[in-house]
């Protein structure tokens, strides 16, 4: 589908190119006319005009056309550098050209139009889509553990004499771990509508990279003992001004992700760097990868790879995005050559190199 | 031996009847109240040894109710929150709560913050020596040893690490710790504040990377263990 190249705000730019255009042509034409004659120089106007009405809005180039027709008819038509049309047969052929400038113009202009409606009915039907997978996924990931805690609490106070001691602690266990998931799913959720309500704010403050992501590795604890990890962290980095507390949440999302796709025993490698005025972050694993057809969805919300483990709400990489997007940031995905993948996160900020204080 | 009475503000009764369980089972002595106005009646008749403020009651707003707490309480003030927003912690603990807990939260965090904030409240203030599992601090002589040998702090490395060691378990705002240690003029250069924890962590921590004594309370400040292994 063509794109619209131009915004309502460029209207002014738009005026420029028309009127430019027009004078080029005519200025061509000028020179030429010897060679096309002054009805050739029409035709050039015409396809001029035409070709404007592809790019621009209506008005603008219903303004070439009318500009052109005038140019025209003062430039070319004799008697020359008058309005007055000597010929019929020319002030015919200058009503004509207006006309088909006109046509063209409103043509292009209804084409351009329906596109828009038929975009329009498209994004409808995505966001469609959009609300069925987000209640599908929803339902699955917090009906199931609340199924969970319900059939445990139920048959604790049931069946509670009938039940031996270990199928009591088992039952416990459940609830503890359905309700842990529970949690993290609300937690997600909740970032994500913080992200969507408008009115979420990004606290600066200078941020110590190498507390920050050891702080979040210390979270992660229980869930990292099963893998290998390796902080590459230059003793030089200066210190950054980002939100302390969504760093850590995109950290920390990057590895329950990768914790997720990838086997026990994988190693993870974060790395932080300066490079100009920006924080480079990366973080990457020695798994298997990402199909390499799914790698651009998947920041899309509730976007689960096919065939992915349940416990996730598809959620977790689209508050990254989200969290690195209030930070003026970037992320991206790739697959690395060998095996594994890498995100890497770019952010444009301050930074500080406190040095002099050493020896206060 | 007598109890440590504590008092639970919160709307819910849900989580009043939860922690009145846990709380009760673990030696202390509760109370009860639904509203603002009702646990302010309370402090106010029978002080307890410590206060449970939920932030989000419907009578009144939280903070108020801990400003007026705080003209004459003066026993710890613990908040329990449903709110991640940090600006409202950091509020609450320079409007003088003690601690802060958000919901949902795991029973063995939140005795260990109550155990951590009525030891504070019982102890000697005039004490010249603290000593800790692997770190004592002599303020008499300014020495301070790890693992009984001396480690040479700078001024301002030594001022933040007794200010952090005689708030043993309490978090404290980056900006408090910046008008302690470097003066009012500079409580917003957070800059100073992450520079010198790092160095102290080098010379205080086994593992710098996986500090046990100066956390890192995202956000909001920090916080000094003096035995990580007794929480």
């Amino acid at each position: 589908m063509k794109k619209f190249l131009f915004s309502r705000s460029n209207i002014k730019k738009q005026f420029f190119i028309s009127v430019s255009l027009v004078v080029a042509t005519s200025l061509i034409g000028f020179t030429i006319q010897g060679f096309v004659g002054y009805r050739g120089v029409a035709f050039m106007l015409l396809v001029t005009v035409s070709i404007l009405a592809m790019f621009l809005d209506i008005v603008p180039v219903l303004a070439a056309s009318f500009l052109s027709a005038l140019v025209w008819d003062f430039f070319f038509i004799p008697p020359r550098f008058t309005l007055t049309v000597g010929m019929a047969e020319d002030r015919i052929l200058l009503l004509m050209y207006f006309v088909i400038a006109m046509i063209n113009a409103a043509l292009t202009n209804k084409i351009r139009m329906i596109e828009k409606a038929i975009k329009e009915r498209d994004e409808k039907e995505k966001s469609v889509r959009f609300y069925n997978t987000l209640l599908n996924s929803l339902s699955h990931e917090l009906r199931t553990p609340i199924t969970t805690i319900l059939g445990s609490t139920d048959n604790l106070q049931a069946r509670s004499g009938k039940l031996s001691d270990a199928d009591k602690e088992e039952l416990i266990n459940e609830i503890s771990v359905a309700s842990i998931r529970l949690n993290q799913q609300v937690e997600n959720l909740l970032n994500m509508s913080r992200l969507e309500s408008g009115v979420f704010r990004v606290k600066k403050d200078w941020c110590d990279i190498n507390e920050l992501v050891y702080k979040t590795l210390q979270r992660l604890e229980p869930k990292l003992q099963k893998y290998r990890l390796a902080v590459e962290i230059p003793d030089q980095l200066p210190l950054f001004k980002l939100d302390f507390g969504l760093m850590e949440q995109i950290i920390y999302n990057l590895i329950m992700n990768v914790t997720q796709h990838t086997p026990e025993d994988t190693l993870i490698t974060i790395q932080a760097d300066c490079v100009r005025d920006k924080l480079v972050l990366t973080l990457a694993d020695n798994g298997t990868g990402f199909p390499q057809n799914e790698i651009d969805n998947v920041f899309e919300k509730f976007y689960r790879l096919k065939g992915s483990p349940t416990g996730g709400t598809g959620l977790g990489l689209s508050i990254v995005k989200g969290f690195v997007e209030a930070h003026h940031g970037t992320v991206r995905l790739e697959n690395l050559p060998v095996r594994g993948s890498k995100f890497t996160i770019e952010i444009p900020t301050e930074k500080t190199y406190v040095t002099k204080l050493k020896n206060e | 031996m007598n109890k440590p009475s504590i008092l639970v503000i919160d709307d819910e009764s849900q989580i009043r009847k939860l922690l009145a369980i846990t709380l009760q089972s673990n030696n202390y002595s509760v109370i009860e109240a639904a509203t603002g106005k009702e646990g302010i009646m309370s402090v106010s008749t029978h002080p307890p040894d410590l206060v449970l403020l939920d932030l989000g009651l419907p009578d009144e707003n939280g903070h108020n109710i801990l400003r007026h707490l705080r003209e004459w309480f003066t026993n710890p003030i613990m908040i329990i929150s449903v709110q991640t927003n940090e600006e409202d912690i950091v509020k609450a603990l320079d409007n003088g709560a003690n601690d802060y807990l958000i919901k949902p939260f795991r029973t063995g965090e939140l005795l260990a913050r109550i155990r951590s904030a009525l030891r504070k409240a019982g102890t000697e203030p005039n004490n010249s020596v603290l000593k800790f599992q692997d770190i004592s601090i002599d303020f008499a002589n300014r020495i301070v040893k790890k693992d009984g040998s001396p480690i040479k702090l700078t001024a301002t490395e030594y001022s933040l690490l007794s200010l952090l060691a005689h708030n043993d378990g309490k978090v404290l705002t980056h900006r408090y710790l910046l008008q302690q240690v470097w003066g009012v003029a500079h409580q917003n250069e957070s800059q100073y504040l992450r520079v010198f924890v790092a160095q102290l962590r080098k010379k205080i921590e086994s593992d710098p990377n996986r500090p046990s004594h100066i956390i890192t309370e995202s956000g909001i400040g920090y916080r000094f263990i003096g035995n990580p292994s007794t929480l």
